[in-house]
């Protein structure tokens, strides 16, 4: 392609940031490229505001490095960076007019006054501002302003325009003018833009690069069309567009099974009776009678949405969303087909069969039938079970004895939601604790980078004594 | 509150407050009126005002305490902005801590901030061999004046988006620049206003000036007072009356501004 003979503008190598003990990015390495629209796209708290600002130069790294134009500029002082920044809250300076907002980096860099005035002039043309010079900032819209908050960027002629979420606080119809507007003047300028949204549609739109960033690490990097048809994993899956998400088995290559049935698919590589999460897209959906369909459901609900209908199809527990420009009627069962080329295959988030605690029983008591165990410096008390002092065992969670609502301050106490993936039937979320990661299903929504207490149900678990050959079962 | 207009009871009310308030001032800005040189009515006059800008002794302490509350409110500026910016920038707990310490000066009463003022220049004055004096009085004011200027700047500079200063950074400004250029714009109605509090301050302090005055400095407040140790002469009502009104001008300045400030705000 002739977009991989451009070269290099900025590359992070490496990059890990650390505040107050908590990591916000993670080993992160990515290379932008001259006159590319890259769009940084992840929920909040994944990170993508600090990489902005890491670029700008508001944030220097605790380790790695950032190059500029094959220059190492770790240390250098924002202003002395060919880059500028769009703020999120645009960010004028409210003592000063329009005119002067824009022309404020120019009179910093002592170029004459008469060529300002043209460059300023001309700036405000181009975002649609002509005849505000004489303006106050605090008067215009918001729509305005963001575009006052362009051209001030803009005019300084960097090589490169960092924006944070400008659109962020427009209306809707606003937001989509501008994303044409902005990819507009990106094209007219021929300048790279490092744009970062939480908005999937408008990092669709307007990208040629599309980096998507959760959890302090960069999950896939691609163009739209990449990101959307064929995501790396269920986050990506879920965060881009609409999506079935399910779990299934490489049963061998282009075999999977999904909901009881085999069915053919494209990928290879996964090896053998491998658990795998399956994306198919609403309208890779054809509604077929039950007899011809590769799987059946009974149809929930059925909403007219302009272009299509979007359906609900239940496969026995299991929902799976349809978009289909034919409508099915409520109640009726009816059948679904994929092409093979429509099945995504994607590695699991997290590979585990169920939790698995290791440790050794540091208190027990027989006739009250108990025993405990530590757990990252918290005790653990398993109620009707008991297991002599000093065995070393193994415990078996299943991913339905976790949960993260109860009484009390839960048995760890601050556990990170990582994700939240919707699997037809349950939400899949996993959790990170000081020394490791968790899998638990839950059938409310919850809201990811947040922490929360984690409790464990004991009955549901089994154990395994390690000392000794024999297995009890709990 | 209600537009409605208060019963006959609210304005009696609100009236005798008034007059508890203000009679004394008004007592006294009536007296220097008089003829008299006591405070039986003898008819009206400026003489004792006449009389004021002829005492040596006043004009000088006039002189003295603008000089001292131009100079320390304008130094108390400039610290305590500093040291607001300072304050503001660290982060919970410490900040919390930091600015409740400087805002001692405040609480703590005048007479233990005299007294400590001049025990400290006493010992320094023993090991460096100077007097209290003018620098003394103006370093004290100075001091008690800072805590002012940090209570006024802190508000705005909390309510200042900071993303303002990094894009002053972005543009080209070095620190500096982008403070002068930027941030100081946006400060400066808490910095007027800090200003505006420590010169009253300053003008109307007796008790911190009267322990760090040393043997020879005068300024108004602790001057009226020797005088008043001989005899009660009639111009110290008339000084007192253009000390007053002094005061209330700057009062009613800063209030307008900051009711306009507010204004302007809520009609964002």
């Amino acid at each position: 392609m002739e977009k991989t003979a451009k070269k290099t503008v900025i590359s992070l190598r490496d990059i890990f940031v650390r505040f107050d003990g908590e990591v916000i990015l993670n080993h992160i390495n990515l290379d932008i490229r001259e006159k590319e629209f890259v769009t940084i796209l992840g929920p909040s708290g994944c990170g993508k505001t600090t990489t902005l600002r890491i670029i700008g130069g508001f944030v220097s790294p605790d380790s790695g490095d950032v190059i500029f134009d094959g220059e190492k500029i770790n240390d250098l002082p924002p202003n002395k960076r060919s880059v500028n920044t769009v703020f999120q809250k645009y960010s004028l300076f409210p003592h000063l007019n329009v005119f002067d907002n824009v022309a404020f980096g120019l009179k910093l860099k002592k170029v004459p006054k008469d060529e300002i005035k043209k460059k300023v002039t001309k700036m405000l043309a181009t975002v649609d501002l002509k005849g505000y010079e004489k303006r106050s900032v605090q008067k215009l819209s918001g729509g305005q302003q963001q575009r006052v908050a362009i051209a001030r960027a803009l005019v300084c002629d960097p090589e490169v325009i960092l924006l944070d979420e400008p659109l962020g606080a427009l209306d809707l119809k606003l937001r989509k003018s501008m994303q044409l507007e902005l990819k507009e003047i990106q094209r007219q300028t021929e300048k790279t833009f490092i744009y970062v949204t939480h908005d999937q549609e408008e990092a669709l739109t307007m990208s040629d690069r599309v980096v998507v960033m959760n959890n302090g690490s960069i999950e896939q990097i691609g163009t739209p069309e990449d990101i959307y048809n064929e995501p790396v994993n269920a986050f990506v899956a879920d965060f881009i567009g609409e999506a079935n998400i399910l779990n299934g088995i490489m049963i061998d290559d282009c075999r999977v099974r999904i909901l009881g049935k085999e069915l053919e698919c494209v990928d290879k590589g996964f090896g053998t009776n491998t658990p795998v999460d399956v994306v198919i897209r609403p309208e890779d959906i054809q509604i077929t009678s039950p007899e011809d369909g590769q799987l059946t459901g009974v149809v929930q609900s059925s909403i007219f949405k302009g272009v299509h209908y979007e359906m609900s199809v239940m496969c026995g527990k299991c929902e799976i969303i349809v978009q289909s420009t034919k409508s099915a009627e409520i109640g009726s069962t009816v059948g679904m087909r994929v092409i093979p080329f429509n099945i995504q295959i994607m590695n699991k988030l997290l590979p585990i069969q169920s939790n698995t605690i290791e440790t050794t029983v540091t208190y027990a008591d027989e006739s009250a039938q108990y025993f405990e165990f530590e757990l990252e410096g918290e005790t653990i008390t398993v109620k009707d079970k008991y297991i002599p002092k000093g065995k070393r065992v193994r415990v078996y969670l299943p991913f339905d004895a976790l949960s993260i609502t109860g009484a009390g301050d839960g048995d760890l106490k601050d556990v990170y939601i990582e994700s939240v993936v919707y699997k037809g039937e349950h939400n899949e979320i996993i959790l990170e604790s000081d020394s490791r990661k968790w899998l638990m299903l839950s059938d409310t929504d919850e809201q990811v980078a947040t922490y929360v207490p984690l409790y464990f149900d004991f009955s549901k678990a089994s154990f395994e004594i390690l000392d000794s050959a024999e297995e009890k079962e709990g | 509150m209600t537009k409605k207009k208060g019963g006959v009871f609210t304005k009696f009310y609100i009236a005798l407050i008034l007059i508890f308030l203000y009679s004394p001032i008004a007592v006294m800005i009536i007296t220097s009126f008089n003829k008299g040189k006591t405070v039986v009515w003898k008819g009206f006059s400026l003489k004792w005002y006449g009389e004021l800008f002829k005492d040596k002794a006043i004009l000088g302490a006039l002189v003295n305490t603008l000089t001292i509350a131009l100079l320390a409110s304008f130094f108390a500026t400039i610290l305590g902005t500093m040291a607001a910016i300072g304050i503001n920038n660290f982060r919970g707990k410490k900040r919390a801590v930091i600015q409740n310490v400087s805002n001692i000066p405040i609480i703590s009463p005048d007479i233990v901030m005299g007294v400590s003022l001049m025990l400290l220049f006493a010992f320094l004055g023993n090991i460096f061999n100077f007097e209290m004096g003018y620098v003394t009085v103006l370093i004290s004011h100075i001091c008690f004046c800072v805590p002012f200027v940090v209570l006024n700047v802190i508000p705005r500079l909390r309510r200042m988006d900071q993303s303002i200063y990094d894009a002053a950074l972005d543009l080209g400004c070095n620190q500096f620049q982008a403070f002068f250029k930027v941030v100081i714009h946006e400060l400066m109605p808490g910095i007027i206003s800090g200003f505006l509090m420590s010169f009253t301050y300053s003008l109307d302090d007796f008790i911190i000036t009267h322990f760090t005055q040393g043997a020879k400095f005068q300024n108004l407040s602790t001057e009226i007072y020797a005088m008043l140790r001989r005899k009660i002469p009639p111009t110290i009502n008339a000084l007192s009356t253009l000390l007053f009104v002094t005061i209330i001008i700057i009062m009613i300045i800063i209030n307008v501004r900051d009711r306009r400030e507010e204004k302007r705000n809520s009609g964002r």
